[in-house]
This record gives structure tokens, sequence and C-alpha cells, in this order.
């Protein structure tokens, strides 16, 4: 069952108003298809799906290379990493990857993909230029989320089971830290800044914010939504914007993206979106905010300054993972 | 527009670096001092007919390898933490499973995992009343065990009969199906099940349109032939009755259930032991990432992962995360905080499981499914609770008659 979501009449014409002002540039978003074994690609301009194209087996975490020609997947069933052309979704290579491969990140040298392997408790690093395995680094039960300090210099890796960030130095690829966070962490994401990591615990449903620098934590951010019961409120997507002062976690079967003021961690609001809110990912100049709903087949679309969603895109069949393009 | 001068204003601070062992200062947190938590798991031999299909045969180290796999995980996060864990096991009578257990319990274990009778279990945990000692009963669904003949030094990560059978009833309200006719076997836990049923058909608004024994001797498992025999006994037995959407077919053992569907007089679905069928694992279930834990198991045992395997897994589950949470191996502080209303733990059923702090039961979501495939999870939609909807299965705390919990 798909829920429209609310289009008041003034938020139609600021949505307009949008591509009118400030004809924003046309970046291209990326979003796999669980369940269809598909990409959808959408025109960030038109917020309309302009092509859709088969991929491996149940695309699930989804990067770009740094310059903006390949797209990365893992296809988890295919026991793999695969590389697309951005340009026109052409199978390029497969990266070795270790079995059911779910989450990556790029370093951001360009060279080094880290990818969460869930069934083998290791993070596998790759060289995508040579397609080779460069590491393997044990981890705890179930690695998932891949958080990467934006100067490259620390990896932190959550593990679902262990319910650990595990902080990686990637130097030395070696475990320098764990800390323990509540029940199944999904995600863990950076500030720009670096002096903040958030994880959030899907189903402790909570979001740790620990200080990079000592490990500790800062604080633990809990949702209470009126009208929807506690146990549906499962925090996984985590995205900051660049000036580090909002974030936004997307709480799964609460159909919601909480907005939390990244200095005093109160919730300023929830925004409603479509049904089990998973991944999220920004448009390069930081106005729009892409969500993927797996339970409606649908992307929401959130206006970042208004914090407001402006628009529902229906994409393929359990939408997971989303990229935008750099141009 | 205010809106877009924000968003243009946006520039991202420099990043401040963080101190790691390879840049100049090295990691300063101390190691925590080493911990050691030792497990035990029983398992008493029981008289049993085996089950009617050759696929449901049970394996020697059925809940054992539940255990083993959770011991290995609780170690793979002990790891990071200098916690380790050890598993002892002991098989055999009652006496041997009381003997044995005195002696590892002498040696340090604390935390002992259960598979025996009714009256077993209350004989272990007589045995253990003043001692330190945790059991978790991953092998019986009796209801009086939390009830009547609840103990304080007893708690359950095995489901009721009345919350499997809730969960069912759940589903079945939810899809309309609300008149059943109830074939019931002939085995004591039968009777207690069939009582299950009908408690479960009143509170959720069902209807038991009829109930009929079945107390056919169902004899050895394998004849050669025998099927010849079936086809002609259940529509038979089936004639004549009150017009129903479902039966319900209670046989616990699973010594006949299989014998019904696709032969009943009039053509409805068969659930309850064989069809639809509540509970707390599924071999299929991949949801909630349910598939790593699935492929772990299968790695490690060659088989597929039954209830009583997930049941025993989560007990291990249970101690490693008490452990792993305030870290130490000190038996009150464990006690403690696992009985505390702030317990709770992960455990692929994609929302988190507790105890009921009134008897001690794990409060957990239950599967309906057909042998092959996940159908449902229980609680369904629309059936609501004041405090957790979990706890529209089973037993719920006005309705208690645990004593050993409410001090």
């Amino acid at each position: 069952m798909s829920r429209l979501l609310p289009l008041t009449p003034a938020l139609v014409s600021a949505a307009i108003a949008v591509s009118f002002v400030t004809p924003a540039d046309a970046y291209t978003a990326y979003v796999t298809n669980e369940k269809d074994n598909t990409v959808s690609v959408i025109d960030t301009d038109k917020l309309e799906v302009i092509k859709t194209a088969k991929v491996g087996q149940r695309p699930r975490g989804i990067v770009m290379s740094n310059d903006g020609k390949w797209l990365i997947i893992c296809t988890s069933d295919d026991n793999d990493v695969k590389v697309y052309d951005a340009k026109t979704l052409e199978y390029i290579k497969s990266l070795p990857s270790g079995p059911d491969p779910e989450l990556l990140t790029l370093h951001p040298d360009g060279k080094r993909l880290y990818i969460a392997n869930e069934d083998d408790n290791l993070v596998t690093v790759v060289d995508i230029n040579t397609s080779k395995v460069i590491t393997e680094i044990p981890v705890g039960v179930e690695p998932e989320g891949m958080g990467m300090s934006p100067d490259g210099k620390v990896l932190v890796n959550t593990s679902e089971t262990t319910n650990m960030a595990h902080f990686i130095d990637t130097t030395t690829h070696k475990l320098f830290d764990n800390v323990l966070v509540d029940s199944r962490p999904r995600v863990a994401m950076f500030n720009s800044a670096q002096t903040q990591l958030w994880v959030s615990s899907e189903v402790g449903g909570t979001v740790a914010v620990i200080n990079p620098a000592d490990r500790k934590i800062i604080t633990k951010i809990n949702f209470a939504i009126p009208g929807v019961e506690q146990e549906s409120i499962q925090p996984v997507g985590i995205r900051i914007t660049k000036d580090d002062k909002i974030a936004f976690v997307a709480l799964g079967p609460a159909n919601r993206v909480a907005v939390i003021d990244t200095k005093t961690f109160k919730v300023l609001k929830y925004i409603l979106v479509g049904q089990r809110v998973w991944q999220m990912y920004f448009t390069p100049d930081g106005k729009l905010l892409f969500t993927t709903n797996g339970a409606s087949n649908d992307v929401s679309v959130i206006d970042v300054a208004n914090q407001k969603a402006i628009k529902s895109i229906k994409v393929g069949r359990y939408p997971w993972g989303v990229v935008v393009s750099p141009k | 527009m205010a809106w877009s001068s924000n968003a243009a204003a946006q520039t991202a601070p420099q990043p401040i670096p963080i101190p790691t062992p390879s840049s100049s200062s090295p990691s300063t947190s101390p190691q925590p001092q080493g911990v050691t938590v030792q497990v035990l798991y029983v398992k008493e031999d029981r008289e049993k007919d085996l089950p009617l299909s050759l696929l449901d045969q049970p394996d020697a180290d059925d809940g054992i390898a539940g255990a083993k796999l959770g011991i290995a995980d609780d170690n793979t996060t002990g790891r990071f933490l200098n916690q380790s864990y050890k598993l002892d096991v002991i098989e055999g009578s009652l006496d041997d499973v009381l003997k044995g257990a005195a002696e590892k319990v002498a040696a340090g274990d604390s935390f002992i995992i259960a598979d025996m009778s009714p009256d077993s279990l209350l004989k272990l945990s007589d045995a253990m009343k003043d001692k330190p000692v945790q059991i978790f009963n991953a092998g019986n669904p009796d209801d009086r065990l939390r009830e009547e003949d609840c103990r304080a030094n007893v708690l359950h990560t095995a489901p009721t009969r009345s919350m499997l059978a809730d969960a069912l009833a759940q589903y079945l309200v939810w899809k309309r199906w609300p008149n059943w006719m109830m074939v019931v076997g002939p085995s004591p836990n039968d009777q207690l099940l069939a009582d299950a049923y009908r408690r479960a058909a009143k509170k959720f608004g069902a209807k038991i349109v009829e109930e009929r024994q079945f107390k056919v001797d169902t004899g050895n498992r394998r004849a050669d032939g025998g099927y010849e025999q079936i086809q002609q006994q259940i529509p038979q037995f089936m004639q004549g009755a009150k017009d129903h959407d479902v039966v319900l077919v209670v046989d616990e053992d699973e010594v006949f259930a299989d014998y019904f569907p696709y032969r009943t007089w009039v053509s409805r679905p068969i659930v309850g032991s064989a069809g639809l069928v509540p509970t707390s694992w599924h071999p299929s279930l991949e949801l909630w990432g349910g598939t790593q834990f699935q492929n772990r198991f299968k790695r490690l045992t060659g088989r597929i992962m039954r209830p009583i395997d997930y049941d025993a897994w989560v007990a291990t589950r249970v101690i490693g995360e008490a452990v792993s949470r305030k870290r130490t191996s000190d038996f009150k502080v464990l006690h403690d905080f696992i009985h505390s209303p702030k317990f709770d733990v992960a455990a692929f059923k994609g929302v988190a499981v507790s105890f009921r702090g009134w008897n001690g039961q794990l409060r957990e979501p239950i599967i309906v499914g057909t042998p092959k495939v996940l159908v449902s999870v229980s609680p369904q939609q629309g059936f609501l609770h004041q405090f957790s909807v979990l706890d529209t299965l089973g037993i719920d705390k006005p309705e208690t008659k645990c004593k050993a919990y409410t001090q």
C-alpha cells in the first residue's frame, strides 16, 4: 500500500519556486531496488525517474567513485561488488568482496573501498583500480555500518550482534578502540569537523553521539512520536548537513525522519515520509535529501532548509540504498 | 527567501584530527581486566515418540547447537572486551543432570540452560535454590512453569503454549477465519495445548465450533505402505463436522497432525500442529538480518536451525549482552541487570526481546508459518496493549498466578 505525501498548495508552489528562483544543478540520484535487481535513476531537477537499469542480484549499499564516473554497488546475492558506468549503467567489472556484502564506503583517496561482510565478521579492503583485496580486518558479529572520517584517517564499522562501533586506523588497518552502543547498530556517520560520530541503534531505538577523540559517548538521543508505538521507532540512516548544524535520522518503520540540532541534541521535528525509511543522501548543494522507503517502494525528497518532504517518487520494489552524483 | 540563503551559506568546517595509535598520541584507554563466564547446558533424556515426517527427525545436538553458536557469537564480541565464555554440556537422566550440575556449579558455572521435562526442571530449580545460579528454560512450553509453579531462579526463553496459541489465533482472527474445528490428540501435552487454544479463541473472539478427540493409535512412524489406510481414515474421521473455516489440529509431538492436510472431508486449511504453525523460530526466516544468523548456524552444524536451537541461542545472547554491558562476571550484577526492566536484547525478531517482570517469560514476536516459509509474524496489527503489544501473546500481568516474581 502506498501512502501519498500531503502536498499542500503552499508547498507545491515552494517546490516550484526552488527550480525557478535558483535553477539547481541537475544532479542524478541512483536508488538500488533490493527486490527488483535494478537501479532507478532520478533527475534531481525534475524529481522523476528517467531510467531503470538491471544490475546484479539483491543490490543494497551503493557509492560513487570520487570522479562520479563509476557506480559501485553491493550485489549481495552475487556475493560481490559490481561496478557500473554511471552514465550508461553498463556493467564494467566485479570487485572481490567476500560473501553477502551489504554496505561500503570509499576512502577519500578514491582507491580504497571498505566493505562490510556480514557473513564473515570481516571488513574487506579492496583497491577499486586493481580490483585486488588489500586486506581483511576481523571485527564483531555481523558488521554493517561503515563511517569514514572526512580526513580518511579513521574508519568506524558497526557490528549488529556485537553492538559495537569499531574504530579502525586506516593507515595500519588495525582496530584501536571499540565502543558499546545500543542493540543492532546500523549506521555510523562523522560530522565534517570530526568532533562527533553518530551511530544509530535500530533495535535499541537510539542514536549514540560519540566523541571520536576519546571515544566517550557524549549523549544518547531518544525518540518519541505521538501515536507511533515505541517498538517501531528504529533509527537507521544518518546524514549531517555540511555545516554540521543539523542531523537527519531515518526512523525505519516509524515512517519518519527526525531532524536534530547537533548542538543541543534536541529533536526539532519529525518529517513524515514513506514506509520503512532506511538510507538517505544529500544533493551536493545540500538543498535536497533523498530517502529510500523500502516498504512503500518510493523515495521521499526532503527540502533541507525547510525541513519538509516535498515529493514522493515511485521507484522499484524495496528501495534500499541511494547516492547522488557529484555533478 | 530565507531557506535558500541558509542552504547557500553551508560550508564544511575543517576536520579536527582524531588521535589514533599511528598518529602521535597512542590510545590510552586501559585494557579491561579479563572476565570468564561459564555456561552449562543440560539435556534430560526423555522417552518420546518420533515425529511423523523424516524431515522432522530430531538431531542429537538439538538445542545444544544453538547454545554453541551463541557462545561463539559471545566470544567474538568478548574478544574486544577481554571477555570469554565457556560452554559445558551434560546429557543424561535426571539424576545425571542433578549430580553433574551440582559439580559444574561448584566449579564456577553460573548460568544453566535447561532442556528438561517440567517436573525435572522444578527439581533442578529447587536444587539450585540458594546458589548463585540463573536457569534458562529453553526446552519446555508448559504455562504452569511460568504460573503456579514459577520459580525465582528460572527464566524462560522457550515460548509458552499460550503464546503460541495466541499468535496463531491472532492471525486467524485477522484473516477472518474465526470458526475452528479442533482435533485434539491423546497425549497430556495435547490436552494442555488444546486448553491454550480454547483460551485463545475466547481471548480474541474466535469460536471452536466443534471438538473431536483423535484417539486412533498411530502405531509406528513408518510401515511399508500405510498411506492407503490413512487416506480412508482421515476423511471418515472428519465426516459430518459443523461448518468451519479451518481445522485446528492439536498434536504437540507431531505424531499424526501431518495426516490431515489434503485428507479432510471438506476442503479446509489445516492449522496448529500441521499446515500453518506458530513457532519461535523458522528455518527460512531471513528478515532482520536473519540470513547471516541462519548461515552461521548452518556452517557450524550442517543443518537447519530448529526452535529449540533458537531458544537456547537467545539464552546465551542474554548472558553475553549482560556481561558485555556490565563488563563483569559478578553473578549478582548480571542477575539483577537481566531481571531489571531496563534489560533487552536484539534477537533477529525486528524488535528487542525482554523478560516479563511478573513471571520471567521471554517477551518476543512469534512466527506463523508453513513448513517452508513464513506467512506472518504475531502480534498482528490492530491488537493493542497498554504497555507492549508483545504482551498480547500469552499470560499477561493481571492474569498471572506467579508469586515468586512479585515479592
